[in-house]
C-alpha cells in the first residue's frame, strides 16, 4: 500500500484539524487543568466526538461503528496530538473498542460496542503494575471460585481509569510473572465491589488512575478471549495502542516543531532573527529529517496492522521506538530553543514536553522497543 | 493489477532462463561489478551474455524509451523487475555513472541528436563516462568552478583540472561543468559539456584514499577542444542540469545506506561477542544495533514514501537532500557497528580470511558518504533553507 493518506484519510484529517483547532485549542487543555476539572476531560466535547462517529471509529457497521481501520484512528490520534486535548479516544475508542471487536463473544460485541459508539460508555485496559511496561510480568490474579473468578491485585496508570465504567483487565489465571502463558483477560464492571481507584494526578494533565482489585467477582461470561491464552490478545490490543500513541506523538511533535520554526524566523537577537544562526539551522534541519522519518514508520505501522493484523509487532515496535525519540528531541529542541520564554509556563510549547514524556512511557518507552525487536530478530 | 502480474510472472521465467548462474551469486568483491566500456575486459563469459540478453531487452535501463534502448517499462514494472532480479540473486548486468547520472540529464535535457548518439551506447555498456564536477578550489562551493571553456568559433577550448573524478582513468567520455562566461556571477556562467577522454590535452592521475583504493582521480585538461555540438542544453544555462544531477546523485548514495547484506549486524555481533539466553552478550552493543535497525528500517520506509509521495504529485524538491543526509549518515554508523562488532577481526587489512580487509575498507571508504555529492552540512544547509525557509540560509 502507499506510504500516504488516500483523499478519506486527508478528508477526516482535515475535518478533524479544523474541528480541534476551533473546539480544543490548547486553552481548552489549560482551563480543564487551571479549573481542577472532576473528569480531566470535557463531556460537552467527548458528545461531539461521538457525533462525528470517533466514538465508533474501530467498530464495525453491524455494531453501529464507522468500521474505519487503524490508519484513520492513527488520523484523529495525530490531531489529538497536535492540540494536546484529552479526551477518552484512546482509552475507549481505540483500546477498549478494538480488544472486544477482535477478541469479544457476539454477547459482549451486543452488549458494549453500541454503548461505545454512543457515548455511553467508557472503557480501559487495565494492564501495567509496574512503573516501567513489563506485560508479560503481569502478577495479579484470577483464581477459580465456583463457575467465575475472584480477581486480587492492584493496576497502575490505567488510562481515564477514575472514569471508565468498564475496565478491560489483565490477570493471571496460571503460571507465574514473566510468563507470557496464562493471562486471560476480564470484563470488570468499574463499580463492582472490592474495585478501588484513585485518579492519578499527572504532569501532562491528562487522565489516568490507580485501581486496585480486593476479591472482585468476574463471571465465567466476563472473560475476554481464552482463558489463560490472553497474550495473543493482549499483543494485538497493546499493538494498536502503542501506534496510536506513536500517532499522536507525531501530531504533537510537528506542532511543537512548526511553532519552533516560526519561533525561530520571529525571534531577534544580535540584530538579526535567529533562524539565520546555522548553529540553529542544522539542528532544526536534522530535526526535521526525523520527524520525516518517523512519519513514515508510524504509519506503516498502521497500516500494517490494518493489513496483517498479526504480524505488526516488529513495525509497530519501530514506529513506537522512533516516534519516542523524534517527539522527545522536538519537544527538548523546541523548549531550548525558544529559550527563557519556553521555560515558563503561561506559553504553550512545555505543555507538549510533559505530554510526549506521558506517550513515551505509555505502553513501552523506546528502550523497551528496541529490546522488543532485538528479541524479534534474534539477537 | 492483473496485468502487472503476468508481467512479474513472464520477468520471473525470463530472468530464470536468461540469467547464468554465475551471475546469481553474490559479488565477492568489486572487480565482480560490469562497468563496461571501450576497454572493458569480461570477468566471464557469463558477465559477458549477461550484459548482452539484458542489453538486448532494454533492461539495463528499464525506464528508459525504447528508442534509446530502454526497455519502455512503467515505474511499476521497473519496480518488479528490480524486486524479482533481488528475489532471484541476479546481479546487476551493468552499472555505470552513463545510467544513474547522465543518461536521465540527457533524457530531460540533451537533444534528439544527442539522445540517439549517446544513450544506446550507454544502455549497452559500450561507453564508459565519468563526471567532471569538483574542482580542486571548488568542493562545497561547486559553482566557483574554473575550469574554462572558450569559444573559439566552431569548437570550445578547455583549460583546467577536475577532481574526485570517479574511474576517470578508466572512462571512455566525461561529462563537464564548465565556465563559458567569467564575468557572469558564478551560477549563471557555467555551462554542460561532453567529450572524449581521448582528446588530446586530456590526463588522469589517481588518488588513493583512506581505504587503500582508487577510485578518484585528479583530471587536467591542456587546451583541449571540443566541438560545439556536445554542448548539453543552453549556454550558460548548465548549473539548472548540474542541480538536476546532483539530485540523482544524492538518492543513489542516499540508497546506499539501505544495501541488504545477506547477514545481519546481530548475527555478525554474535559470532564475536557471544550469545546468552538467546540475546548478545555484550548489551550495550545489543542496543546499539537495535537502535540502528530501527532507524534503517524507518528510513527505508521513508524512501519507500518519498516515492509514493511524487507519484501523487507531493514531492518536495528538496526531499533528495533529506534521503541524501540520512543515509550516508545511517551508513556510517552501520560501518561503525560492523567495526565494532567484528572486533579485532575487522581490523585485518591483507589476506583471504578478511576478503582482504573487506570491514576495514568499507568502513573507511563509507567517511565520504558524507561528503561527496554535497556534503550533511550542504544537505542541512538546503533543508533550511528550501524545506522550512529559514532567513538568511
Amino acid at each position: 500500500m502507499a506510504l500516504v493518506l488516500n483523499d478519506e484519510q486527508t478528508m477526516l484529517r482535515d475535518n478533524a484539524r479544523g474541528f480541534l483547532a476551533k473546539n480544543a485549542p490548547i486553552a481548552h487543555l489549560r482551563a480543564l487543568r487551571d479549573n481542577r476539572d472532576a473528569d480531566g476531560f470535557s463531556r460537552a466535547l467527548w458528545k461531539n466526538f461521538v457525533q462525528m462517529g470517533w466514538a465508533g471509529i474501530l467498530v464495525p457497521q453491524d455494531y453501529g461503528g464507522l468500521g474505519l481501520g487503524h490508519v484513520e484512528a492513527g488520523v484523529v490520534m495525530e490531531e489529538l496530538g497536535r492540540t494536546l486535548t484529552p479526551s477518552p479516544f484512546l482509552s475507549t475508542a481505540v483500546l477498549a473498542a478494538s480488544a472486544i471487536a477482535r477478541a469479544g463473544t457476539d454477547q459482549q460485541k451486543e452488549n458494549y460496542l453500541p454503548k461505545i459508539v454512543a457515548g455511553e460508555l467508557i472503557a480501559t485496559l487495565a494492564v501495567d503494575e509496574t512503573a516501567k511496561h513489563h506485560p508479560e510480568k503481569i502478577a495479579m490474579t484470577a483464581t477459580r471460585a465456583g463457575n467465575g473468578f475472584k480477581l486480587s491485585g492492584a493496576k497502575t496508570f490505567v488510562i481515564d481509569g477514575h472514569v471508565a465504567k468498564l475496565l478491560i483487565v489483565v490477570a493471571r489465571t496460571s503460571g507465574k510473572a514473566g510468563d507470557t502463558a496464562g493471562l486471560t483477560l476480564f470484563l470488570v464492571d468499574a463499580s463492582a465491589p472490592g474495585v478501588r481507584s484513585e485518579r492519578t494526578s499527572t504532569v501532562d494533565t491528562h487522565n489516568a488512575a490507580r485501581i486496585t482489585f480486593d476479591d472482585v467477582n468476574a463471571s465465567a461470561d466476563s472473560v475476554l478471549g481464552k482463558i489463560d491464552a490472553g497474550w495473543d490478545v493482549l499483543e494485538g490490543v497493546l499493538n494498536v495502542g502503542r501506534a496510536a500513541v506513536a500517532a499522536e506523538m507525531v501530531g504533537a511533535s510537528e506542532e511543537a516543531f512548526s511553532r519552533t520554526v516560526a519561533y525561530l524566523k520571529e525571534r531577534k537577537q544580535f540584530g538579526k532573527a535567529i533562524g539565520e544562526f546555522q548553529a540553529l539551522q542544522h539542528r532544526a534541519a536534522h530535526l526535521y529529517c526525523e520527524l520525516e522519518v518517523t512519519r513514515a514508520a508510524v504509519l506503516k505501522a498502521l497500516q500494517t496492522l490494518d493489513d496483517s493484523y498479526d504480524r505488526a509487532g516488529a513495525i509497530v515496535s519501530v514506529a513506537k521506538a522512533r516516534a519516542g525519540l523524534s517527539a522527545t528531541l522536538a519537544v527538548n529542541e523546541a523548549v531550548q530553543m525558544h529559550g527563557g520564554i519556553g521555560m515558563t509556563d503561561e506559553f504553550d510549547i512545555g505543555l507538549f514536553m510533559k505530554r510526549v514524556r506521558v506517550c513515551q512511557e505509555l505502553f513501552g518507552d523506546s528502550n523497551f522497543h528496541a529490546d522488543r525487536l532485538a528479541r524479534l530478530n534474534r539477537y | 493489477m492483473e496485468n502487472l502480474e503476468n508481467f512479474r510472472k513472464e520477468t520471473r521465467a525470463w530472468l530464470e532462463a536468461n540469467c547464468p548462474p554465475e551471475m546469481r551469486r553474490s559479488s565477492q568483491s568489486e572487480d565482480d561489478t560490469c562497468w563496461g566500456g571501450r576497454h572493458w575486459k569480461f570477468q566471464s563469459d557469463a558477465q559477458r551474455q549477461w550484459l548482452e540478453r539484458m542489453a538486448a531487452k532494454g533492461w539495463t535501463v528499464p525506464e528508459w524509451p525504447r528508442e534509446y534502448g530502454g526497455g519502455g517499462l512503467s515505474r511499476e514494472e521497473a519496480k518488479i523487475l528490480r524486486q524479482t532480479m533481488r528475489e532471484l540473486n541476479c546481479r546487476s548486468p551493468l552499472d555505470s555513472f552513463g545510467i544513474w547520472m547522465l543518461g536521465p540529464a540527457l533524457l530531460k535535457y540533451g537533444n534528439e541528436e544527442q539522445k540517439r548518439e549517446h544513450l544506446p551506447k550507454i544502455a549497452r555498456g559500450e561507453i564508459r563516462w565519468c563526471q567532471g564536477y569538483s574542482e580542486p578550489g571548488s568542493g562545497s562551493d561547486l559553482a566557483s568552478l574554473q575550469t574554462r571553456a572558450e569559444d573559439k568559433g566552431d569548437q570550445f577550448l578547455v583549460n583546467g583540472s577536475k577532481i574526485w573524478t570517479s574511474y576517470a582513468d578508466k572512462a571512455d567520455w566525461i561529462f563537464c561543468l564548465v565556465r563559458t562566461d567569467p564575468n557572469a556571477p558564478k551560477h549563471e556562467g557555467i555551462s554542460f559539456l561532453l567529450f572524449d577522454m581521448e582528446s588530446a590535452g586530456v590526463s588522469t592521475k589517481p588518488i588513493i584514499l583512506i581505504s587503500g583504493s582508487s577510485p578518484f582521480c585528479q583530471t587536467f585538461f591542456d587546451d583541449v577542444l571540443v566541438p560545439k555540438a556536445n554542448l548539453v542544453g543552453k549556454l550558460n544555462k548548465g548549473w539548472d542540469i548540474a542541480k538536476y544531477l546532483l539530485t540523482h546523485e544524492r538518492d543513489m548514495i542516499g540508497g546506499m545506506g539501505t544495501t541488504s547484506e545477506n547477514r545481519s549486524l546481530g548475527q555478525i555481533a554474535a559470532d564475536t561477542v557471544g550469545s546468552h539466553n538467546g540475546m548478545l552478550a555484550d548489551t550495550a552493543l545489543r542496543s546499539q544495533i537495535a537502535a540502528f535497525e530501527i532507524d534503517a528500517l524507518a528510513f527505508r520506509l521513508t524512501m519507500d514514501r518519498a516515492g509514493d509521495m511524487a507519484k501523487v504529485g507531493h514531492a518536495h524538491p528538496a526531499v533528495s537532500s533529506l534521503l541524501k543526509y540520512y543515509g550516508t549518515e545511517l551508513n556510517k554508523r552501520r560501518m561503525e557497528l560492523v567495526m565494532s562488532a567484528g572486533g579485532t577481526d575487522a581490523l585485518e587489512w591483507e589476506g583471504e580470511r578478511s576478503r582482504e580487509g573487506r570491514s576495514a575498507r568499507a568502513w573507511l571508504r563509507s567517511k565520504a558518504n558524507s561528503i561527496e555529492g554535497g556534503t550533511s552540512e550542504v544537505q542541512l544547509n538546503i533543508i533550511a533553507k528550501r524545506i522550512l525557509g529559514l532567513p538568511g540560509a
